[in-house]
């Protein structure tokens, strides 16, 4: 069962060939054998997705299903669930139950999927590997002894190991796509705007967008579909109407113009990465694609200009965590002021990389400084925007390598704070920009997997849905399963 | 290069603790990102408008009439110390 599709169970379920109830048994048995392995949970949600399945089975006998109903999925810990320990990750939220839904949340629930649970990531988003959580490492299915990338490494963990029919995370600068590549699923970061960060725990409120991680485009364009459009308690949501995203990726394949940047095929790239993805690119060509080089001047400056703007955000989001109204506080000490007990229950609450990056945004905003490096970022980062939109006039996609390497060692790359940002090169980019970007498997080097990067302009989701899709029906790198977990 | 006073005053303006322990390496790692991030200053920004979001968009207004209904009840269930409706945080002194 765990090895159908989303789009294969949603069958299932409409044609009764199994009912909502025994799928949602047989993942919270896979997960019961696997997720203690993999890390990839920090809740399991066991009764509330059985009362939740029983619902669905319901429905889908009085025809009253979407194609969403009894598909069990989990959703990434930054998003709030009502009554369900939220922590994104974090000591300082180790004891925060969320009195509310987010809005991805509700509507998917609404549309009838069972919520299998809250998955592991990077503490507050903050990582491309899943090794900052305070709930310790995810590991990757692959390899165990292999991070599965990050920050959404439980939710890419959980699908790749098909332990969940598909999972919901976020991607700021590259956390959706980049534990994509490295664990071998789909993952798909939408426009900016598209999906509603209601409900979502902000980290940088000009880049974080909600997505999803599959095992196919054509998975993710049905939850893109339910999740996606106008939500008037996000003041940054599109009111444009949400295509039928489901249907037009089945359209026939059109004419289309691949840019592909040369300038990320440096030294900074493993050859045979490069290779994998150079192959994938080839079979676009077959499929009727037209390959052409291009040039995105200040793209060099994506790692830079986030690592300034990312973290500015970030401390100021994130001061809302003082041990005031919820969120962990410190034992009382005596002759404390209220400076000093902020200064504590943060320092307690918070992990040392939320730590450097906080640190780092106080640094960049504070006076004398502001100008030189916030300013200065957010001007490459309208350069760096310029570049895609000069680019689309001439071509429909931008390609390249997803992510520099396959999955690296636990603990290999957490003492060199820049090795690990620069897992995050080919990615940055579209968060810069508000840009749609997927990630999807293209071949494997040493037995691991590497993704193909595709980014989109504006709100072409469906288009960027239908060329994975085209690929994927032409290859089945997607359809791979590491060995334990097949 | 930062300094330890450096990290002080960003620790004290970030309400944040840290350790003495953990001080010199929070000093290394942060001034490796500063060097990064310098890489910044190289390029010519002249005339480029600072783009703050990816949106070509004003912010969304609403009328000015409550809409929220009071949860306080709900809510206050995660606060570490609560009394008669209010939170309770170490004396202010001035």
């Amino acid at each position: 069962m765990h090895t159908r599709t989303l789009a294969q169970l949603a069958d299932d379920l409409r044609a009764r060939r199994v009912s909502a109830t025994e799928l949602t048994r047989h993942y919270l048995g896979r997960i019961e054998r696997f997720a203690g392995k993999l890390n990839a949970f920090i809740t399991v949600t066991a009764d509330q997705a059985l009362a939740q399945a029983a619902v669905a089975d319901r429905r889908l006998a009085d025809g009253k299903a979407t194609p969403l109903t009894g598909i069990p999925l989990a959703h990434k810990d930054i998003f709030c669930t009502t009554g369900v320990k939220t922590s994104c990750g974090s000591r300082m939220l180790d004891n925060f139950v969320s009195p509310y839904d987010a809005t991805i949340v509700e509507r998917l629930a609404n549309a009838g999927a069972v919520m299998l649970g809250k998955t592991n990531m990077d503490e507050f988003a903050m990582g491309s590997s899943n090794e900052t959580s305070f709930y310790g490492p995810v590991r990757n299915p692959w390899d165990l002894s292999l991070v599965p990338g990050g920050s959404s490494g439980g939710s890419a963990a959980a699908v790749a190991a098909r332990i969940a029919a598909a999972a919901t995370a976020t991607d700021t600068g590259g956390s959706i796509r980049q534990p994509a590549a490295l664990s071998g699923i789909t993952g798909l970061k939408p426009t900016y705007g598209r999906v509603s960060r209601y409900g979502m725990i902000a980290f940088a409120s000009s880049l974080d967008q909600a997505g999803v991680l599959t095992q196919t485009a054509e998975d993710a364009a049905l939850l893109l579909e339910a999740m996606a459009g106008f939500d008037e308690r996000d003041s940054t949501s599109l009111d444009d109407p949400v295509p039928r995203y489901s249907q037009l990726i089945h359209e026939p394949w059109e004419k289309l113009t691949i840019g592909v940047p040369e300038s990320f095929f440096d030294d900074g790239l493993e050859p045979e990465n490069a290779a994998a993805v150079r192959a994938a690119l080839a079979e676009l060509e077959k499929l009727g694609a037209k390959l052409k080089s291009i040039e995105l001047k200040y793209i060099h400056l994506s790692v830079p200009a986030y690592y300034v703007v990312a973290p500015a955000e970030a401390s100021s989001n994130l001061s809302r965590f003082d041990g005031v109204r919820f969120g962990h506080r410190a034992k009382r000490a005596a002759g404390e002021d209220l400076t000093t007990f902020y200064m504590r229950n943060r320092g307690e609450g918070f992990g040392a990389e939320v730590k450097r990056r906080i640190l780092t945004g106080t640094y960049v905003l504070s006076a004398g400084y502001f100008d030189a490096y916030y300013l200065q970022a957010q001007k490459a980062r309208k350069l760096i925007s310029d570049d895609f939109a000069r680019a689309f006039r001439d071509v429909d996609f931008v390609a390249g390598p997803t992510s520099p390497s396959p999955a690296f060692g636990i603990g290999q790359k957490t003492n060199d704070p820049i090795a690990m940002y620069l897992n995050d090169v080919y990615t940055i980019g579209a968060n810069l920009a508000g840009l749609p970007a997927i990630s999807i498997p293209c071949g494997f080097v040493r037995n691991l997997p590497v993704g193909l990067h595709l980014v989109a302009p504006p709100l072409a989701e469906a288009r960027l849905l239908k060329v994975a899709h085209h690929f994927q029906r032409a290859t089945d790198w997607h359809a791979r399963v590491p060995t334990s977990y097949a | 290069m930062l300094r330890p006073e450096d990290i002080d005053r960003l620790c004290r303006l970030a309400r944040l603790e840290i350790t003495p322990a953990e001080v010199p390496d929070v000093t290394a790692k942060l001034s490796s990102i500063v060097a990064m991030v310098d890489q910044l200053k190289a390029c010519d920004t002249t005339g480029v408008t600072p783009m703050a979001h990816p949106l070509e968009r004003a912010q969304r207004l609403r009328p000015d009439v409550v809409t929220e209904i009071d949860r306080h009840e709900l809510y206050q269930g995660n606060a570490p110390l609560v009394e008669r409706d209010l939170y309770l945080v170490p004396k202010v002194i001035e």
